[in-house]
Formats: structure tokens, C-alpha cells, sequence
């Protein structure tokens, strides 16, 4: 059991329970929609961007406790930071989860919770799925994002 | 809660289980448990032997060969579809056609019977309770013919809604494609009395027979059903092969699927003659080991004895029922009169996905998702639920240890 508490800490269980940040926001700048086939979460993302920062993000969606935790705690820590901002963690929150950095960065901040995921490779797309989305929104791209 | 001794079953599950290498493993530090039969089953010695052993001794091609290793691979080959013809209680072994698979034998269906058939306006009936492949190949079909695809609807116990289904065969269907037993709910379908109404209207039908042949008794002859199609996967055999029974007077009438090799007769460029079913329906080398392991692995089930297994796995299967809902929170999805396999079920708010990963890593192998049949997830309003299927191998102990599982997932979510 030890091991899954590595997986299912305190935060990502609280997060699970409580997102953050969780409503459909009027007059959103961009949006864009994420889907995992594989388990079939799916989140909507919600971006009110001013001169290149996060001023507003929110999300609805429907996933595993991984999926929404990590879409909660996403919220928060972009909340914010400029466009560039948030692409430089999702390089490294990326870069926790495949394990390719020895080292790791120092702005992920509570991000860290999640680092627990790597050692369950079918997970990831769980952690990060949010994250694509964000990205396809802070991009304006229109299509629909899948993690496969 | 243990089912005492002896009355569970006649099948000795200690034996059977010493017969197939995957299952003594430890995953995560636990033995493993595994309850995904339903997506595959693992297979006994004897059937890896027997593929073994044609590329030891055997290997060669089929059907044009003069030389010893090629009759010798022919003769297993042909006597492979014999043994099937067998099993499935068909009259003519030249009604079994090998395919890849369930879902080709579907889509081999849809091209070269149904295809042919289907004007603007006419129908394909199915029903709410499809794997995406007795769905996805109709849908394709009706796009391109402007047919209409109807879908019979099913009650919240997951059972299918027999009047709606005669209301709906019409001078208009020209197929019925029904699932005999159900991959999400383990839901058995009343397919003798389906095909008898489609009948009574003329409206031939197809069988989806994926997660019926390992579980129960299938004969065709007695069903009467047009096409019935099943995967050597998930009864035992290799991956790689499936079959497609159809009747001979339907199989005579209709085009081929793919062109090639062995599915001629003679070729020049200005006119081929097609060969005679079932070789007009498989261009190409074939499967030929899987061919081979596949009725091995019949074989394996005939030494069992299906109807032993059918009353094994029904314990199993109310063991389970039982069992898992005295966990608190859980729910079980439908419940239908007859269930084979599978039992489909929810924890609460705790998605499948942790449910499964938490599973896992005490050594217990369950599906999470959607089971490759979305609008069965629609009707109840789900996007996923855990499924726990059981094979001949499966004990009940097998089950308290899913229990403890789900005891677990409690614990962890709090
Ligand atoms: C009811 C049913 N039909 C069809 C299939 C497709 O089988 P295959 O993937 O072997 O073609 C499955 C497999 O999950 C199934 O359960």
C-alpha cells in the first residue's frame, strides 16, 4: 500500500474531491477541449488571456482522480503567469512524468505531488491530459485534443 | 464467504491450472489474479505446444504444395476447420471461413453479403448492447449505401426490449447483427428467439459469438442463425484468428472479400474465376498455426467438457455478485435474467481507471473503461465502469482477493 500512497497523496485526493476552479466561464477568451480514449476523461478548458497573461482559468470535465487533481492544481499554478509561463511548466511537469530530466524544476512547486505518476506509465496520459488542453487553447487551436 | 467444496463445480481447478504457464506469476508482489478474460483469455500448454510444434516439424504453406511438409501443414490446416465445423455443431465443414478475427469476420459480412443487398432507404438492425465492431462496420456500410442503421433499444437491467425488436424488423431490414452475449454487462441475449422472428420475416441474421463460445454450448445448426462469428483468442487459442460460420447457400451467393492468392480458381487478366467458399473468403496465405492452436484449444475445451465449465463459471459468477456488493459503494451494472462472463460495476464517485490501478497492484487484472462499447456506457449514464470476467481457471478465492481489492481502493480514496 505504501506505494499507491505515493500515487494517491493527500493533495491529489483533496484536488479529486475539491477541484478548483471548476465552472464554465463566460466570456472565456479560448477554450479547448482534451479527451483520453483510453479511460475516457475528458476536460474543457476555459482561458481569459490579457496582453499575453492568464488572468482567468477554469475547467469542466469528467476523469479518473489523477485526470482531475491534476486539471485542479493546473488551474492554480498557471493562474496568473504569462502564456510563455505556463509552456515552460508544462515542459517540465512533461519532463517529471517521463522521467527524461535528472533534474527537476524548482518552479513546479506543488506540481510535485504528481511525481508519483511516473511509475505507472498508463497513467501519465492522466496527469498531462490537462495539460495538452491548455496548451491547444493558449494556441487557439480548434480541433479537439487526444492524448493518443 | 466461500462456496464449500465439491458442490462449486466438477471441473478440478488445480489440474486446469497447472495447464497454463501465464497464470503462475507474481504481479507486484502478489499472485497474479486475472479477471480480463473477457478482453483475452491465456492460453494452456497444449495449445502453445501445438503451434510450437508446427514450426518445429511442419512449417510449411498450404494448399500448393506437392512436397511432405506441405501436405503435412494442409492436412492440419483443413482438419483444423474440421474440428471447428465440429464444435460449432455445422453441418459442412466449407461453411466455416477463417479470419482474423471477430470484428473481420463482421466486416467480411458487411461487404460481401450485405453490401451487395443494401439500397437507399434499407436497414441494418443491431442493438444498444454492440462491442464497437458490430457497430462501426454497419455504420460505414449504411453511410456509403444511404441505408439507415437502427439500433434495438434495452432496459436499464440490461436486457434487450424483444417487442421494440419485432417492431422494428421491417420489409426494410436486410440484416439482424445481434451480440449473443453482452462484453460490458455479461448480458446473454435470447438470440434463438431473434433469429425464429427475423425469420418468420425473412430477414437472415448474424451472430456476434466473441464472449458466448467460450461460456456456453453453441450450436449453429439448433440457432439457425446465417453467419455466427467468434475470436480463437478469447476461447483459449492463439491471437490472430477468428472464424466466420456462415450457411452454405448463403456463402455460395456471395462475392469475395479480398483478392489475392487462394481465393481464385484461375487467374488471367481478362477474367478471374473465383474458388469455391470458404477459400474464395480467405486471399492470402492464412493463420495457419492459428488455425492449428485454435482447435487445440477446442480440443481443450471438449476434454473440459463445456457444460462443465458453464456450471463452474456460473458459480463464479454469483460468487462474484455476491461478494462484490457487499463492498460498500459498489454498484452493479444491469441485471439481467441470464449473464455469462462478465459483470460490469462502479465504486461511488472513484473513477474505474484508479479502481484498476489500485487492483493491479495487489496482482488483481481487471478491464477499466469502456469495453470498446460506448453507447452501452451512454444508456447508464456512464463514461466507464470497472469489469471483472472469468475464465475456466478462475477459483473463488480468486474473488475474495478482488474483494480485498476493492477494500483497498476504500482505504486509498478515504
Ligand atoms: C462482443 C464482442 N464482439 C467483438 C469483439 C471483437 O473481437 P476481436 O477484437 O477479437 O475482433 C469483442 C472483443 O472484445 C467482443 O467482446
Amino acid at each position: 500500500m505504501s506505494d499507491l500512497k505515493d500515487l494517491y497523496q493527500e493533495v491529489i485526493l483533496d484536488h479529486n474531491r475539491n477541484p478548483r476552479n471548476c465552472y464554465i466561464m463566460d466570456g472565456a477568451s479560448c477554450t479547448a477541449d482534451g479527451h483520453n480514449p483510453l479511460c475516457g476523461d475528458i476536460v474543457k478548458v476555459y482561458l481569459r488571456i490579457e496582453n499575453g497573461i492568464i488572468e482567468e482559468i477554469s475547467f469542466q470535465g469528467q476523469g479518473c482522480a489523477i485526470c482531475t487533481a491534476s486539471t485542479s492544481l493546473m488551474t492554480e499554478s498557471v493562474q496568473g503567469k504569462s502564456v510563455e509561463e505556463a509552456q515552460g511548466l508544462f515542459d517540465e511537469f512533461h519532463q517529471m512524468l517521463t522521467g527524461v530530466a535528472e533534474e527537476q524544476g524548482v518552479a513546479l512547486g506543488k506540481l510535485h505531488v504528481f511525481e508519483g505518476v511516473r511509475e505507472y506509465p498508463v497513467r501519465v496520459k492522466c496527469a498531462t491530459l490537462a495539460w495538452h488542453t491548455l496548451n491547444a487553447a493558449m494556441e487557439e487551436k480548434k480541433e479537439n485534443v487526444t492524448t493518443e | 464467504m466461500s462456496v464449500p467444496a465439491g458442490t462449486a463445480t466438477t471441473l478440478n481447478c488445480e489440474t486446469i491450472r497447472a495447464d497454463f504457464p501465464a497464470l503462475h506469476q507474481d504481479v507486484n508482489g502478489h499472485p497474479l489474479v486475472y479477471l480480463d478474460n473477457a478482453a483475452t483469455t491465456q492460453k494452456p500448454q497444449a495449445v502453445i505446444d501445438a503451434v510450437r510444434s508446427f514450426y518445429e516439424h511442419d512449417c510449411s504453406n498450404v494448399h500448393r504444395g506437392v512436397h511432405a511438409l506441405s501436405q503435412r501443414a494442409t492436412v492440419a490446416f483443413e482438419s483444423s476447420r474440421t474440428s471447428i465445423k465440429n464444435f460449432l455443431g455445422a453441418r459442412d465443414s466449407r461453411e466455416i471461413v477463417f479470419t482474423r478475427s471477430t470484428t473481420e469476420a463482421i466486416n467480411l459480412v458487411a461487404h460481401s453479403f450485405v453490401g451487395p443487398r443494401l439500397n437507399p432507404g434499407d436497414e441494418v438492425l443491431i442493438t444498444e448492447m454492440e462491442h464497437h465492431s458490430n457497430i462501426v462496420p454497419w455504420q460505414l456500410l449504411c453511410d456509403e449505401k444511404g441505408a439507415s442503421l437502427r439500433i434495438v433499444p434495452m432496459t436499464d437491467d440490461a436486457e434487450l426490449i424483444l417487442e421494440e425488436f419485432e417492431k422494428m424488423i421491417s420489409e426494410r431490414t436486410r440484416i439482424v447483427s445481434v451480440v449473443h452475449v453482452s462484453n460490458a454487462l455479461g448480458t446473454v441475449n435470447p438470440v434463438e428467439e431473434i433469429i425464429r422472428l427475423a425469420h418468420d420475416k425473412g430477414v437472415p441474421v448474424m451472430v456476434d459469438g466473441a464472449q458466448a463460445v467460450p461460456h456456453m454450448k453453441v450450436d449453429v445448426e439448433a440457432l439457425d442463425c446465417d453467419f455466427y462469428a467468434f475470436s480463437s483468442h478469447k476461447v483459449y487459442g492463439p491471437t490472430g484468428i477468428g472464424v466466420l460460420f456462415g450457411k452454405r447457400e448463403r456463402l455460395l451467393k456471395m462475392k469475395p472479400y479480398q483478392g489475392g492468392g487462394d481465393m481464385i480458381l484461375s487467374v488471367s487478366f481478362e477474367r478471374t474465376t473465383f474458388n469455391e467458399p470458404p477459400h474464395r473468403f480467405e486471399a492470402g496465405t492464412p493463420n495457419i498455426e492459428g488455425a492449428i492452436g485454435l482447435a487445440k484449444a477446442l480440443e481443450y475445451i471438449d476434454d473440459l467438457g463445456i457444460d462443465a465449465i458453464q456450471a463452474h463459471e456460473q458459480s463464479l459468477l454469483e460468487h462474484a455478485t455476491q461478494a462484490i456488493l457487499e463492498v460498500p459503494g459498489v454498484r452493479l451494472i444491469g441485471a439481467p435474467q441470464h449473464r455469462a462472463g462478465a459483470l460490469s460495476f462502479v465504486m461511488e464517485d472513484i473513477h474505474p481507471h484508479d479502481i484498476g490501478t489500485i487492483l493491479d497492484q495487489e496482482g488483481v487484472a481487471v478491464r477499466a473503461g469502456h469495453h470498446c462499447a460506448q453507447p452501452v456506457m451512454q444508456h447508464f449514464n456512464l463514461s466507464a465502469t470497472v469489469r471483472a470476467s472469468f475464465g475456466l481457471y478462475n477459483r473463488v478465492d480468486e474473488i475474495d482477493a478482488l474483494v480485498k481489492g476493492l477494500h483497498s481502493v476504500r482505504e486509498v480514496f478515504g
